[in-house]
């Protein structure tokens, strides 16, 4: 029954978050639509016992993501309307199409009973978060694939920066 | 979950928010006496007491004051602001321990209540994330006012942001990682109470072979993990903004920063949050690397409700050690420049934590599981 009303109230949150998104005229509204949608997110994460990963969804898309967007935004300033004219060639028609395959596709699995409540399915007491679990399983069956992602990521990191300090053209001595 | 249950999971939160409300103003009086005593000044003494009651009266004061709306403001964000300031400086307190646990028996039922606003389970990313979101409330200040100086100091205070709590995370997870070698209920936890509970004891339980004086050593994470703590501090002092990296709100260049075009009950709540968020970092810090609650509690000497309050004296004790550090620091050193701020971040205090890190981790992986090829 918590669990309903948790669901209902957050979900709604979530969608107009995610309205306001896309048609906040400020960027900074938008910024902030977004936050609500994520933080709802995260609540549904908690509702699901998953509190690691509401945790982690907070840190890392609320905490670190969101904040440089934020940083970005404030350089156009309180008082300056964004440039709203679309840099993407018949951007619209394709929106709307992959948006109606989208909803069709919902809409068969929703009518094809493919959709249910399932409610939360524990024996005895409700633990209180799953993060040993997930420590368990990470850590044992799926070490490799986690020791590679972590391993691509610094990759990526080393890479951003190459990239931002090393123009074409010119080699590490010149940069420094 | 019956009714008792419910009623005592809302006392514990409202017991948590009224504890930080109480303290709060005594912070606020404490730094200014103790700045103007080492600054040979008398500070505030007309309010009460020693002055005791300065802060309630400039509290009832900025309350009545005029509300001010700057006419460039983006009125819903600079008034959500001081909201997105106090929330979270709130929520980060409600998950460190405050007390040892109490014991009751209601209607013949032994309940045992944790005296902390929850004992979530991942309560150590939930610190920080709850850190990070403060400094939504910087951002959205300095954007919404519609001004130049508090734009420039919402720029500052995000780049800082990022970059400190880079700091504090490795530092916090050098103890998390230390704790899984203290658990007596086996393995390593996220959970603040947990890791509180791993530092009970004296320094015997992990390192016997020091001889007899390891029984009088507490076995807090402060000894093992003093690199760790050291630049918990640092970081600490960054993420609340204090001297000597409150460049955020520099008033000789800034003029206020983010909180420039902010007066009466809405600056209250930018104070209150800033004070909250000390008080909620130096517990934090007491947590995690001294020991928290425990303390001795003198149960054979003391009568029994005064020895169960023995553990929340200790944490104050132990909370205001740091509060004093952080006030000391203020009135000694001088406001760093930028880029000394960033050089000290960026590469002294991450590789510096990074480092302890991987010191850490050999050192507990080689009492574990001995000398690799031997």
């Amino acid at each position: 029954m918590v669990e309903l009303v948790i669901f209902v109230l957050l979900g709604t949150g979530a969608i107009a978050g995610a309205l306001s998104v896309i048609f906040a005229k400020n960027p900074v509204y938008a910024a902030m639509g977004l936050l609500g949608t994520l933080f709802s997110l995260g609540v549904f994460y908690v509702v699901n016992l998953g509190h690691l990963i509401a945790a982690v969804q907070v840190i890392v898309y609320a905490g670190a993501v969101l904040t440089l967007f934020l940083f970005v935004i404030m350089m156009i300033g309180v008082d300056r309307v964004e440039d709203t004219s679309e840099t993407i060639r018949y951007q619209r028609q394709l929106v709307i199409g992959l948006a109606a395959i989208l909803g069709v596709t919902i809409a068969a699995l929703v009518i094809g009973g493919e959709f249910a409540w399932v409610p939360l399915a524990v024996d005895g007491p409700i633990p209180n978060g799953t993060v040993e679990n997930i420590a368990g399983i990470m850590f044992t069956d799926w070490l490799l694939p986690f020791e590679v992602t972590a391993l691509l990521l610094t990759i990526g990191a080393a890479g951003a920066i190459a990239l931002a300090y090393y123009a074409p053209g010119t080699s590490v001595e010149d940069a420094e | 979950m019956d009714l008792i249950d419910f009623g005592l999971i809302v006392l514990r939160v409202v017991a948590t928010f009224a504890l930080l409300l109480i303290v709060t103003p005594l912070n606020i009086w404490a730094e200014r006496k103790l700045l103007a005593d080492m600054q040979n000044r008398v500070g505030p003494d007309r309010a009460g007491p020693w002055g005791l009651l300065q802060s309630f009266a400039d509290a009832i004061k900025l309350f009545f004051k005029e509300q001010v709306l700057p006419t460039k403001a983006e009125k819903w964000m600079f008034l959500l602001a001081p909201v997105f300031a106090v929330v979270p400086a709130f929520l980060l307190f409600m998950v460190v321990p405050w007390g040892a646990p109490l014991t009751f028996t209601i209607d013949g039922v032994e309940r045992v209540v944790p005296l902390q606003g929850t004992d979530l389970n991942v309560g150590v990313l939930f610190v920080l994330a709850m850190s990070s979101m403060a400094v939504y409330a910087v951002v959205l200040a300095g954007w919404s006012s519609g001004s130049k100086y508090p734009l420039l100091g919402g720029v500052r205070a995000t780049a800082q942001a990022i970059s400190y709590e880079a700091a504090l995370g490795l530092a916090i997870v050098a103890v998390v990682l230390y704790s899984s070698t203290a658990g007596d209920s086996g393995g390593g936890t996220l959970s603040l109470a947990g890791i509180v509970e791993r530092q009970s004891g004296t320094l015997e339980a992990v390192l016997p072979q020091f001889g007899a004086i390891t029984q009088f050593i507490p076995r807090w994470n402060l000894i093992p993990q003093f690199v760790a703590f050291v630049i918990f501090v640092i970081a600490a002092i960054a993420e609340t903004n204090r001297a000597p990296f409150d460049l955020v709100e520099a008033e000789q260049e800034l003029v206020g920063g983010f909180h420039t075009e902010y007066s009466g009950s809405k600056f209250l709540l930018f104070f209150l949050a800033e004070y909250v968020n000390i008080f909620s970092m130096s517990a934090l810090a007491a947590t995690l690397f001294l020991g928290g609650w425990n303390g001795p509690t003198f149960d054979s000497i003391l009568p029994g409700f005064l020895s169960a309050a023995m553990p929340t004296v200790w944490l104050l004790i132990k909370t205001y050690v740091i509060v004093f550090v952080f006030i000391w620091v203020r009135a000694t050193l001088p406001r760093m420049r930028y880029d000394q701020l960033m050089t000290l971040g960026w590469k002294r205090l991450i590789p510096g934590a990074l480092g302890w890190l991987i010191v850490s981790a050999l050192v507990i992986g080689i009492r574990r599981f001995g000398l690799p090829f031997v």
